[in-house]
């Protein structure tokens, strides 16, 4: 069964690349902005592995993970958060707020559907 | 590779808006505007460029975005003071950000120099707050930043890699704990990535596995026994656990022997080592019965157990128990009768979960496959937005056409084809609003390149400058916003070059040493006006009169008005600077100015005190496409006047209206006097002078409020035209704006009021400017229309 994907990125850029490089895995994907919009996706879908970035307006990637492993009906979705260089200090805090693992941008297409499929089934 | 193309443009356009974004935060901080999120959202850009660089190989882009983002991110930690200096450094820093962005975009180079010392510059301000030698490395680190290529092909490149070495055989003991499955880790998955690497078993210790009861369900119990047999080395295994290092217990030891047949011998230790324990405590048969049953906050309530499954939580640290054995991709697990006896129980256990997965999908399943758009509108090709505007012109000249027919074959009164044809002007003109409103933009976009032009131009006169803009969300048609910025630019350098003093002389003046120039948009009868202010000495009178009776351009014994000398600066090959400055002095004088805000319809003038400054104020038509006027018929020809210039029209009584000798002549309308303008003479048209008795007058006004009376010979009615270029057709013609084509098909000259009224004006300053003998009459174009 197709997976669903969902990104939270609030650069255009980045979404799109990983719109292209997810729906070439075969992945459904869903896309938000920032992490506000993230969660409220999360109100009417269900995906299998989220992808997130950091730095965002708003709600940034920390707050966003706290939101999704806070509520029971989230809390088992696999969060990879994308940092832009193996940022020591972000990865561990991403870490400590819940978050799965991490994909370091600028990310190669291999490397993130193979880091998606290490934490989804 | 389209797509990519689509992705860097998309890139491209998004550093754009992050560079205003970048640009309008860093004002704000420099006026002292700027909260927390400022500052972040000044981060962001950067970093959200550098990101999408990275991406893209744009080397040069990511090092130096890399640099400006550690400094930053210093200003955000708040390790270094937003001050003043440090403010301007980053602007500056901004600046070549853009460049260096617009360079990666259009295939160009930068002055890498600059960007090099700015670089530096940049590197010194993280660090200044940090002891020196860690200050150093700091630098280093921020100028060896290499970007990571994006590859296709880099897994290929490793695999290979891996086969170069020896198989060998190790020994993982990896014990997950609660915050692995907290995280939403699966030890199932771990496993699955380990079995990639080479050969394994897995065998699974559940010595401290409690019993039911006794079991949190989001406890952690299980440690696995991996023997891995791989080409692999032991970084690559660990790379395996990388997201769950701090969540595990884990050793990775190389096994003493690396032959086949340890592998076996492994295997049967580890078998001997398992299976003695699971007899013993007899675990084997509760593991599968608590498989079964999904766990539960509180495990001892049977009956609760069926509506467990819709429970998210704690199915993760299940399945991975289940799946463990199950998934380990080599027949001889089956040899390590532990995981074996809970095989086919635990993979039920897991279908469930699936086709329970599956059910929740179903049932939100959506029919789009995107999450609900970001943003309320759509990126169109503007040719297709000029075609459609291109097809409502048409539409409007056919509209009227077809309601001039009808009028003539005499149906209109009373038959429903009246009232049809009303309804379908006035969707007509709905359409033509709507279709133009697209185009409508706010000025911002150009506005906002100005605080760049602004620094740079104070940075070379070594001037200190303020720019003050408002209006920046008035809207205008995209043709005359991009044919804007030249002109602007071009005024602005003017303002701060030679409006704005030198900082002593301002202070000489008892002036703040920082001049000011104000940039400003607004809507003014049916137009926009910009104008553009400074502070500064205004215009030097004797010497702008002197240049121009230096060079010719009037005769030395000229007498003029303050506002003609002013306005002597439109004058072609007018340049008031004593040198050549690089700034202002490009070849390009305030004539080429005035020509190009001509050529869209405008008007600029300008307005001048002594020490207080001067104000230059462009008029420019809302759109370039359409045009509410009045036709009017003058010596048998029609043309149309603009309805935005019209104040009203009357019947002339002939008491009302005076001679001043010669052509002059007044009209007082409620006891003023106003010029009253003969059309058909001004135009030459005909030479004798019009019957007042027998005319219209149309009192107009222009920009500057100065009222006229224009004399027609009889009022049309008023309509909607379409504005067709008489430049692009024919030649600008002075005191005609453009042509239109009228319902029966015929072109009609529309008029231009304010160089009508300015040319007419006795001694009027611009008359100065437009030779009579220069004039074109506009009967001429008759044969080319």
């Amino acid at each position: 069964m197709t997976k669903t994907i969902l990104t939270v990125d609030d650069s255009r850029t980045m979404r799109d690349m990983l719109l292209l490089t997810l729906r070439d895995a075969g992945y459904r994907v869903l896309q938000a902005e920032d992490g506000e919009k993230g969660l409220e996706v999360l109100n009417h879908e269900c995906p299998d592995v989220i992808v997130t970035d950091i730095n965002m307006p708003r709600l940034d990637g920390f707050g966003f993970i706290q939101g999704v492993r806070g509520n029971d009906r989230h809390r088992a979705i696999p969060i990879l958060v994308l940092t832009t260089e193996s940022d020591a200090e972000k990865k561990d805090r991403a870490r400590r707020a819940g978050a799965t693992g991490w994909i370091v941008k600028p990310f190669d297409p291999v490397k993130l559907v193979d880091a998606i499929r290490r934490v989804a089934a | 590779m389209d797509a990519m193309m689509a992705i860097r443009q998309t890139f491209f356009q998004e550093c754009e808006e992050q560079l205003a974004e970048l640009e309008n935060g860093l004002l704000a901080m420099q006026n002292g505007e700027a909260d927390a999120e400022t500052v972040n959202a000044v981060f962001r850009a950067v970093h959200s460029i550098k990101g999408g660089a990275g991406a893209f190989s744009l080397d040069d882009l990511v090092r130096f975005s890399h640099i400006f983002e550690t400094t930053l991110d210093a200003v955000r930690s708040e390790t270094l003071a937003p001050s003043p200096d440090v403010l301007k450094v980053l602007l500056r820093a901004s600046d070549i950000l853009a460049d260096l962005v617009r360079a990666a975009r259009d295939g160009g180079t930068v002055d890498a120099e600059r960007s090099d010392a700015m670089a530096v510059e940049l590197a010194a301000l993280s660090g200044a707050d940090k002891p020196a030698a860690e200050d150093q490395s700091e630098d280093m680190a921020g100028f060896s930043f290499q970007p990571v290529q994006v590859s296709f092909d880099e897994l290929d490149d490793e695999l290979p890699a891996f086969a170069e070495l020896p198989e060998t055989s190790w020994t993982i003991r990896f014990t997950p704990k609660p915050g692995l499955y907290a995280k939403a880790n699966e030890a199932a998955l771990l496993l699955r990535g380990l079995g990639e690497l080479g050969e394994m078993i897995v065998a699974c210790d559940f010595s401290t596995l409690p019993l039911l009861g006794e079991l949190d369900p989001e406890g952690a119990y299980l440690t696995f026994v991996i023997t891995l047999h791989t080409r692999a080395d032991k970084a690559a295994i660990e790379a395996v656990f990388e997201f769950v290092e701090w969540d595990c217990d884990l050793s990775i030891e190389m096994s003493a022997d690396t032959e086949p047949d340890g592998q076996a011998l492994n295997l049967f230790a580890l078998r001997d080592e398992m299976l003695p324990r699971v007899k013993e405590e007899g675990l084997a048969s509760s593991v599968p019965a608590m498989s079964e049953n999904q766990p539960e906050d509180r495990p001892d309530a049977p009956q609760a157990v069926d509506e467990l499954g819709a429970a998210t939580s704690g199915v993760a640290p299940r399945a991975s128990l289940a799946s463990a054995p199950a998934k380990a991709p080599f027949p001889e697990t089956a040899a390590s009768p532990a995981p074996a006896s809970r095989e086919g129980s635990q993979t039920g256990g897991q279908v469930a979960g699936e086709s329970r997965m599956g059910e929740r999908r179903e049932n939100e399943r959506r029919e789009s496959t995107q999450a609900p758009a970001p943003a309320a509108t759509i990126r169109v090709d503007l040719d297709r937005v000029d075609r459609l505007i291109d097809l409502v012109g048409e539409l409007v000249i056919n509209q009227a056409m077809l309601a001039q027919s009808v009028n003539e074959a005499g149906l209109t009164r009373g038959a429903a084809i009246g009232s049809g044809l009303d309804d379908l002007e006035q969707l007509t003109r709905e359409i033509q609003d709507s279709v133009m409103a697209i185009r409508a933009q706010p000025v911002k976009s150009v506005f906002q390149r100005m605080p760049r032009l602004v620094r740079e131009v104070a940075a070379m006169t070594g001037k200190s400058v303020r720019l003050v803009t408002s209006g920046e969300n008035t809207e205008v048609d995209k043709t005359v916003i991009e044919k804007l910025s030249d002109p602007l630019t071009h005024m602005i350098r003017n303002a701060i070059d030679h409006g704005l003093e030198a900082p002593e002389a301002r202070v000489a003046a008892g002036k703040a040493e920082e001049g000011i120039v104000h940039l400003c948009a607004m809507h003014r009868s049916g137009r926009i006006v910009i104008e553009i202010s400074d502070d500064g000495a205004g215009i030097n009178r004797p010497r702008v009169r002197q240049i121009a009776v230096d060079k010719g351009l009037i005769p030395a014994d000229a007498a003029l008005t303050d506002d003609e000398i002013d306005n002597l600066i439109f004058l072609p090959g007018f340049s008031t600077a004593a040198t050549l400055s690089d700034i202002s002095g490009r070849g390009v004088g305030m004539d080429v100015v005035r020509r190009s805000i001509q050529a869209l319809g405008g008007r600029i003038s300008i307005s001048s005190r002594p020490g207080k400054g001067s104000t230059f104020t462009m008029s420019l038509p809302l759109t370039l496409a359409i045009l509410d006027g009045m036709v009017v018929t003058v010596a048998g020809q029609t043309l149309v006047v603009p309805l935005t210039a019209i104040v009203e029209t009357l019947q002339p009584r002939s008491v009302a209206v005076h001679e001043f000798g010669g052509d002059t002549r007044v009209i007082a309308i409620r006891d003023q006097f106003t010029p009253l303008i003969d059309v058909g003479r001004e135009l030459a048209y005909r030479c004798e002078t019009a019957d007042v008795l027998a005319s219209v007058v149309i009192l107009v006004e222009t920009e500057g409020g100065v009222r006229n009376a224009l004399l027609v010979d009889a009022i049309q009615g008023q309509r909607q035209v379409v504005i067709k270029s008489l430049e692009a057709n024919y030649r600008h013609v002075p005191g005609i704006a453009a042509a239109t084509i009228l319902g029966d098909g015929r072109v009609a000259l529309i008029l231009d009021v304010e160089a009508l009224v300015a040319s007419s004006r006795i001694g009027a300053p611009s008359d100065s400017v437009i030779p009579r003998e220069d004039r074109k009459t506009p009967k001429e174009i008759d044969c080319y229309v």
